[in-house]
């Protein structure tokens, strides 16, 4: 077992590329994606698993990526928003975003569809109750939420 | 945040002699990484338990079912077994906190997770659970989080946790190996203790201390069960008040066995024995049970910004028994 | 070309949101960035005794500590005109400038160092003692004074009324008396207040959340005696403000000096409980209603008194008066605003500032009167439907309000409900139907935009507005897109850049009713151009052509006359030789003001559902008709109303600082004890827009939109409480405590 150490060069495995970085054993895992990677499009909003704003998917599970020292993601497959379309190609849960309208800001959104992505995944997208109860981890103080809905419910059918 | 360093262990001697030596442990990390935002703790040392493999729900020779410690929230809600045998557990499991933090959290965290208190969360507020000595800010501050049972002239801080509550409800006991490797059960309803004098002190949990597992008896995986949770919002929100009932009737149709415990009202997961007795040995109808569900908030203590869980603990409790009973 | 006004377009920026290519403020990669975080006081009033910094400086990676100690003096010029998102009088919090401690949460320090973690650490190590004063930490309505002359100049005024209140008040067959609280809110958009200084030379660049770009700039300016043109302030997405972000707060200097002091760009961003202490929040208010009527529901007289609290380092005051003022017929009205000084960070606007008090207030007393009348919600309403701005004294320059009850309350079905209160139920639940008006007054301002057309057939509209989220990059795109008659693809609009056209402030619900009408003409300028320069061209389809006999039609030039084919833009531009065309347009407010008064009106009817025994209150669907004038764009507008909804739910149920008195601070500082509505809170909503095209108040017809959405929504709620219990809740929220108790 390595000693206890306070500063680490990680190897994070990010949407399928593996990146070497230097961080504090402080550093939490949002913080590595968006100071260290520069992957800002997940969010920062509460940093305290409060919000859902900084919502990735660990080794295809949703996470809060605030909760998660960076050192502890090691060896872990994370995906963020940036890692969801295929180029120019949306995927659904992006597309069926923009078109019910499922965001304002656009801040909370990248956790919303993070979120989402999971839910599907995990077979939690079935009703429209089952959507509220499933995306409540993730504010969105626009107040999107019947949006939000009505765009997993429509991934949901064409993925399923 | 403070600076710490940080390795994982290998194994629970490993893990015990890192805590022996200053180290505090981080698993789900979900409330540590809370703590150690807002600079509520500062340990020198975190010691990752995630390689210990305490994972997973199996049943053991004599029914009882065995939860690991370090199996996530919602792994163990979305457990077959668990959803079927011991449906309060998963249910408080369901009403925890967001799908997020459910799949990063585990059962031996929730156990210790530390309390809501307005106060214990800001470090500019005298609290004497975070510095002992310092004051209680709660007793004449905004309490409507606040415990109005098993509270002290120290503290009323509530342990938020939904989990404990069912436990309590299903008399699970939980592992605990100690840092000389000796295992030990503590029956969840004496893990958390009572603030009195010192709230700083909030387990049984000794230095070195692992929780290797809850353990669910044959007896209670019989029973019929039902968790119900009050809070402001209708999702990811802390228990104003929650009620776990644990039921079984005998052939007559009469309570035989029945456990009660509440969340959110108390210092720690709060049986409720003395609505157990008025309902043991009876049919249950809405009558009995709303009268016997007043007993709930006996002994309370309340102030003015939580005096409503008084009412609110009588109706939940009556609520979550009703509903397991069918009368609802 | 088919009409692209009123078109639902997808949002325009759609795509880089999901995908998370958005930049917001935070965002930006700039090389050597350091890293701030504040030090703030720990008590309500007094001043800083001493500092101990030592263990702070010598912390890894810290390149400075700065105090008021040894902080730069700035000079704080005063703007000759205050803007309106400003306090009115006072002196704004000048950071660091002296020992003084004014409120629980003022900046006493900033660190910056070379990583987050760093930052945060040593801010923490920094020991400050302190020596307390007498603070005002109480709200006591009777402290209430008038506000002062500058907030009465920008239209906050103490009083207002007409006719005699107290004689029709003693005569009236109907009296009605109430008193509402509406607790200290705080606006929580998901996105941090942030920003990013970076001096290069003596040039400053600005990467900030802000909802108006030009005045961010201005600030920063006459804080540290700059002259504008050296500062550019850079903010292409605001992640949600709802009025936060109106003006510049005080870590924006901070930030502009702590990259002074350490020769790097630095980045300071406010974590989840400063943001409840260093930026603005919605002020605690108590207000007094008095409402007779004669028997028939007609108002007679109406009373309204609202004390709100406020910062003592500054004024800040709403137009809380605003609705009653016009809302409804009464010949008889007084108003009154006060003031509570407390010490207290200074409040801001929030969604709908004041107008939401006052509606609330309003509406919820109404519900008492038709109660007390036996009467219909509704049919009291229509019974003292304003004809015309009573207290101006001008007819409005639209209003549609009665479409909107009838529309709403149909597609409701507030037919079915049933008089009594308690009177509705399924199985244990409680339902109640209730229903509030809304209205929230129509300003505009003066602003201009850039048109740039480009021999690739794009248009390039530019404007320092901003888009916060109700999709100003969209219906802006969609006007232009019409104007020029091109395809919505074809045109791309940029905002948020000092270096764009000035824009007004983005809120006040104004952004389309003002910079629409500049982004018109604009493109009417640059179409006029193109057509100036084919006329006086030696060849080409117009060469020599009289001024008027080109024009504009089907994103190109014809003739006039309609002979001959249209040239588009960019062939045009190709024939010319030109690489593009440029123009300006601006559009300022006119005589409409003196004419007409103007207002968006909106009827929101909800249904809720109470759990008595948990004292629980759920909202099953709520339907909202509005007037707004023009609709740009029904898509992303019935985003803004369906977002107010959830905002107003909000507000009625859930949302409260919790005070305490004796740290002068809110204690639930976080989103899990400040509670706001998640998903599963939120069942089906419904926006239907009535038919409205309001060009006596604009040319474009717009009177806008997201502040007239979440006023109402609370009153109604809590008039549908009332009538699924018969319970009268005049405290928000309505949580389990006030329903048990």
């Amino acid at each position: 077992m390595p000693e206890p150490s306070q500063n680490f060069s990680l190897t994070l495995h990010v949407n399928g590329t593996e990146h070497r970085v230097a961080v504090d054993a402080r550093t939490t895992l949002l913080d590595a994606l968006r100071d260290r990677l520069h992957l800002t499009g997940t969010k920062k909003g509460c940093a305290l698993g409060q919000c859902g704003a900084c919502t990735v998917l660990l080794d295809g599970r949703r996470v809060v990526s605030c909760l998660m020292l960076a050192v502890m993601a090691e060896g872990r497959q994370v995906t963020t928003i940036e890692g969801l379309a295929q180029g120019d190609d949306l995927h659904p849960v992006q597309a069926a975003f923009v078109e019910h309208d499922a965001f304002q800001c656009g801040y909370c959104t990248p956790g919303q569809i993070m979120s989402a992505v999971g839910a599907i995944r995990e077979g939690r997208a079935g009703s429209d109750d089952e959507i509220r109860e499933q995306m409540s981890g993730n504010l969105c103080r626009c107040g999107a939420y019947t949006n939000i809905v009505a765009a997993v419910r429509d991934a949901a059918s064409r993925e399923g | 945040m403070h600076p710490f360093t940080y390795a994982p262990v290998a194994d629970a001697a490993g893990a015990a002699a890192r805590a022996l030596a200053g180290a505090q442990f981080i698993a789900g990390g979900t409330d540590m990484l809370q703590l150690l935002q807002e600079n509520l703790v500062q340990p020198q040392e975190l010691a990752d338990l995630n390689g210990l493999g305490l994972a997973g729900i199996t049943e053991e020779q004599d029914g009882a079912l065995r939860l690991g410690a370090l199996t996530r929230l919602q792994k163990a809600a979305d457990d077959p077994l668990l959803r079927e045998r011991c449906a309060v557990a998963a249910e408080a499991l369901a009403a925890s906190a967001s799908p997020m933090v459910r799949h990063m959290a585990t059962l031996g965290g929730n156990l210790l997770q530390r309390t809501r208190c307005l106060y214990f969360r800001d470090v500019s507020t005298p609290c004497n659970k975070r510095q002992p000595g310092s004051g209680c800010s709660a007793l004449e501050g905004e309490n409507r989080h606040n415990a109005i049972l098993g509270g002290s002239e120290h503290c009323i801080a509530v342990q938020p946790s939904d989990l404990p509550v069912a436990l309590v409800a299903l008399d699970a006991e939980v592992l605990i190996q100690g840092a000389g490797g000796a295992e030990r059960w503590v029956p969840v309803e004496g893990f958390h203790r009572l603030p009195g004098d010192t709230p700083e002190i909030e387990t049984v949990m000794q230095p070195g201390d692992i929780i290797l597992a809850i353990r669910i008896p044959a007896h209670a995986t019989r029973w019929r069960s039902h968790y119900v949770k009050a809070r402001d919002r209708a999702s990811f929100a802390w228990a104003l008040c929650s009620a776990a009932v644990a039921l079984r009737l005998d052939e007559e149709g009469r309570v035989a066995e029945l456990r009660v415990a509440a969340g959110g009202v108390a210092t720690k997961p709060w049986r409720l024995m003395r609505v157990e007795q008025e309902l043991l040995g009876h049919r249950l109808d809405r009558d009995r049970v709303r009268l016997a569900a007043v007993w709930a908030s006996e002994g309370a203590v309340t102030r003015p910004g939580n005096a409503y869980k008084a009412p609110l603990l009588q109706h939940t409790v009556e609520r979550a028994i009703l509903e397991l009973g069918g009368l609802a | 070309m088919n009409a692209i006004i009123g078109q639902p377009v997808s949002r325009v920026d759609g795509p880089a949101k999901v995908t998370g290519h958005a930049t917001y403020a935070a965002e930006f990669s700039l090389p050597d960035l350091a890293y701030a975080a504040m030090v703030l006081a720990t008590i309500p009033r007094g001043h800083v005794r001493s500092i101990d910094r030592a263990a702070a400086e010598a912390a890894p990676g810290v390149l400075a500590v700065m105090t008021h100690e040894d902080a730069p003096r700035l000079p704080y010029k005063q703007i000759a005109q205050r803007p309106q998102v400003d306090a009115q009088s006072g002196e704004q919090l000048h950071v660091l400038q002296d020992d003084q401690v004014r409120f629980n949460g003022e900046p006493v320090a900033v660190v910056v160092a070379e990583t987050l973690e760093q930052a945060v650490h040593a801010a923490e190590l920094v020991r400050v003692e302190y020596a307390r004063s007498p603070a005002v930490t109480i709200f006591d309505a009777k402290q209430g004074r008038p506000p002062g002359e500058g907030n009465a100049k920008a239209g906050r005024v103490p009083e207002l009324g007409r006719g005699d209140v107290e004689g029709a008040m003693a005569e009236a067959p109907v009296r009605v008396e109430a008193r509402y609280v509406h607790p200290r809110e705080h606006h929580n958009a998901i996105e941090p207040h942030v920003t990013i200084a970076h001096w290069e030379g003596e040039s400053l660049t600005l990467y900030d959340k802000t909802q108006w770009v030009d005045n961010d700039r201005k600030e920063i300016a006459h804080v540290f005696g700059m002259e504008e043109e050296r500062i550019r302030v850079v903010s292409p997405f605001v992640g949600g403000a709802f009025g936060s972000a109106l003006r510049t707060w005080p870590h924006v200097t901070l930030a502009v000096m702590a990259a002074k002091r350490v020769g790097r760009p630095v980045r300071l961003e406010l974590t989840r409980r400063q943001l409840y202490m260093a930026v603005g929040f919605r002020p605690h208010s108590e207000q007094h209603l008095r409402l007779g009527a004669d028997k028939d529901g007609r108002l007679v007289a109406l009373e309204h008194d609202v004390v709100q609290q406020v910062g003592r380092y500054e004024e800040y005051a709403e137009t809380a008066l605003s609705p009653t003022s016009h809302l409804y017929q009464c010949d008889n009205l007084r108003a009154r605003y006060r003031l509570v000084e407390m010490d207290t960070n200074s409040p801001c606007p929030m969604r709908a500032p004041g107008v939401v008090t006052g509606v609330l207030g309003l509406e919820m007393a109404m519900d008492e009167l038709a109660v007390d009348l036996g009467m219909d919600p509704l049919e009291l309403r229509l019974r003292n439907y304003a004809e015309q701005d009573q207290q101006k004294g001008l007819p409005w320059s639209s209003k549609e309000l009665r479409a909107c009850y009838e529309t709403a309350a149909e597609r409701f079905g507030w037919a079915r409900r049933k008089p009594e209160p308690r009177s509705m139920r399924e199985g244990g639940t409680l339902i109640g139907y209730g229903m509030a008006t809304a209205i929230y007054h129509s300003d505009r301002s003066g602003g201009s935009a850039s048109v740039a057309l480009t021999g690739n057939g794009m248009a390039v509209v530019r404007s320092a507005s901003s888009d916060m989220g109700p999709g100003t990059y969209t219906s802006m795109t969609q006007v232009a897109a019409e104007t020029l008659g091109l395809p919505v693809d074809h045109v791309r609009f940029e905002l948020g850049d000092t270096n764009l056209p000035y824009a007004p402030v983005h809120g006040g619900s104004i952004t389309m009713a003002s910079l629409g009408n500049a982004v018109v003409a604009a493109c009417q300028a640059v179409q006029t151009k193109l057509a100036g320069l084919a006329q006086a061209a030696q060849q080409g389809p117009f060469a020599g052509l009289a001024e008027n006999a080109v024009v504009a039609r089907d994103g190109g030039l014809g003739r006039a006359d309609g002979s001959g084919p249209v040239v588009p833009y960019a062939e045009l531009l190709r024939q010319h030789n030109l690489g593009w065309v440029e123009a300006e347009g601006s559009a300022q407010p006119g005589e409409e003001t003196k004419k007409y008064s103007s207002a968006a009106f909106g009827a929101i009817f909800v249904e809720v559902r109470v759990d008595e025994a948990l004292g629980t209150v759920r909202v099953p669907r709520m339907v909202g008709a509005y007037d707004v004038g023009r609709v740009i764009n029904p898509k992303t507008a019935r985003s803004q109303c369906i977002g107010g909804m959830v905002g107003g739910l909000g507000m009625a149920l859930e949302e409260r600082a919790e005070w305490d008195a004796r740290f002068g601070k809110v204690m639930n500082a976080n989103l899990a004890e400040y509670l706001v509505p998640v998903n599963a809170d939120v069942a089906e909503l419904e926006a239907i827009f009535v038919p409205n095209d309001d060009r006596n108040f604009n040319p474009l017809g717009v009177k806008g939109l997201a502040e007239v959405a979440i006023c109402g929504v609370a009153p109604a709620i809590a008039n549908a409480v009332w009538h699924a219990t018969g319970r009268r809740i005049r405290e928000l929220p309505i949580t389990p405590e006030r329903l048990l108790g």
